[in-house]
């Protein structure tokens, strides 16, 4: 595509998406994070995590800022307005997904009291999930909707796999009730890792509107894959 | 798109020479009843030079020759019995600068139903002055000097009052070529919102350099460039998401 003829209005747009991305750096490093301080019962880096989702909050508020002032002073229109739109979305999808790492690490420190069991499985569901971030990062970072595509079609595994979890924690817990707490913690950590994939799946879903104009929220996911290749056929 | 859609203008093929320039290739489209359609485009993309076709304000130019369909209510304009003047009272115009007459404001309004034999002097007169000037939204700014020239208006009332004038022969259309191009914020903001309401009874199309307004006032976008229709479509849709990459970096400031 061109570039705007007024230079500074580009340059607010390549910095607003920037932004966006080192956000999303942040938000994938506190998610990989706080796993292994869980895995590898480190509370320092549990803490670390914590400490950093300030910075985390911090650009989303910088982010809104930079949306406020485009939205105000340039009036964009078609894809640099759905570019916006999806930014303000996005943003939001990402900054709780800070908040589920610091959920994470939280329970992490907590566990040192009560030491989880059945940790393979949310390893397993964590590295689903984190790979669904990733994903999510790199299809707005390249406009890829085939990436959106496949992200979308995935979160029915994350969610396959987190049944499976709450499953087999109910079981350990109706088997011995003092393990109740560990059960309850592992649940936590599982729904939050699950609350991972379903902002990685919203932040494909505005991806695709942003390239596209399509809104494939709420509907199967074969009309919303049917929308997204006839665009790019035609 | 909505089914009940009535149309008013049904154009098919027109194309414009100016001697040996082509400036319009063969334009399709359909000006929908009771709607503000807007035409945005670079300039010399042909969108003025379609808006005249309209009401055939280019008969005047000698070199200008043109060959296609211009369908008013089914019947073509350009038809050998139409009279150009009759048609102008269906099809009126607004232009870029306030042109009020050199007469009194009751004067400007009275003028053209008078000469058109549409209403006599009297009380049947002053009747239609007062409802065109109300449905110009003017009225009351104006009621109690009527009989003082229309040129001693402002800027954005001297429009108000042209646009009087225009609906004063009750047309079925109304061009606009850039009316709010001469005016501040405020007086442009008064003739938005007036064509608002007049689009509940005419059909409005209006040419505009100003994409904001064309997105805030028309409820369908042309989007004109090198003498071709690029694109046509509903307004919200053009400004969210465009189909053709033409109107995309037109519309986002990429031109050029």
């Amino acid at each position: 595509m061109k570039d705007h003829t007024v230079r500074r209005f580009e340059d607010e747009l390549n910095e607003l998406k920037a932004t966006v991305l080192s956000m999303g750096g942040m938000v994938e490093k506190a998610v990989r994070r706080s796993m292994k301080a869980l895995l590898e019962h480190d509370p320092k880096r549990a803490r670390k995590v914590i400490e950093r989702d300030d910075k985390i909050n911090q650009l989303e508020r910088d982010i809104d800022q930079m949306t406020r002032n485009i939205l105000a002073l340039r009036q964009p229109a078609a894809s640099d307005l759905r570019f916006i739109i999806s930014t303000i979305k996005i943003v939001t999808d990402l900054e709780r997904t800070g908040d589920m790492a610091e959920g994470i690490a939280e329970a992490m420190l907590k566990s040192q009291e009560t030491p989880l069991t059945h940790l393979e499985s949310l390893e397993e569901l964590a590295l689903k999930a984190t790979a669904q971030l990733k994903k999510a990062l790199d299809c707005f970072a390249r406009g890829d909707v085939l990436l959106a595509l496949s992200i979308i079609e995935n979160e029915k595994s994350i969610n396959g796999m987190f049944q499976r979890i709450q499953r087999e924690n109910l079981t350990y817990m109706l088997e011995d009730h003092r393990k109740i707490s560990a059960g309850l913690m592992a649940y936590s950590i599982g729904k939050n890792l699950e609350r991972i994939g379903d902002h990685a799946v919203n932040i494909a879903e505005m991806v695709i509107y942003m390239v596209q104009g399509h809104d494939v929220r709420h509907i199967d996911h074969e009309t919303a894959s049917a929308l997204v290749t006839s665009n790019i056929e035609s | 798109m909505d089914t009940e859609m009535q149309t008013k203008m049904k154009i098919r093929d027109l194309k414009l020479w100016y001697g040996d320039f082509e400036a319009l290739h063969g334009i399709n489209l359909d000006v929908y009843s009771d709607k503000v359609t807007a035409f945005i485009g670079p300039s010399g993309c042909g969108k003025s030079t379609f808006l005249r076709c309209m009401n055939r304000m280019n008969d005047r130019i000698a070199s200008c020759r043109i060959e296609g369909q211009m369908l008013l209510e089914g019947s073509d304009i350009y038809a050998p019995e139409v009279d150009v003047v009759q048609l102008r009272t269906h099809v009126g115009m607004v232009f870029q600068k306030p042109n009020p007459f050199p007469k009194s404001i009751y004067e400007n309004v009275a003028y053209a139903p008078r000469i058109h034999g549409l209403v006599t002097d009297g009380p049947d007169m002053d009747e239609l002055v007062e409802t065109s000037l109300k449905k110009a939204s003017i009225w009351n700014e104006v009621k109690d000097k009527l009989q003082q020239p229309g040129t001693a208006l402002s800027g954005g009332q001297q429009q108000r009052l042209c646009i009087a004038r225009t609906i004063a022969v009750q047309p079925d259309v109304i061009l606009m070529d850039e009316p709010c191009s001469a005016l501040d914020p405020i007086a442009t903001a008064k003739i938005e919102e007036l064509m608002d309401e007049l689009k509940n009874d005419y059909t409005i199309v209006i040419v505009t350099h100003n994409m904001q307004q064309a997105a805030r006032v028309s409820d369908y976008t042309a989007y004109f460039y090198l003498g071709d229709l690029m694109e046509f479509g509903e307004t919200q849709q053009i400004f969210t998401a465009p189909t053709h990459q033409k109107t995309e970096d037109y519309i986002t400031g990429r031109f050029g």
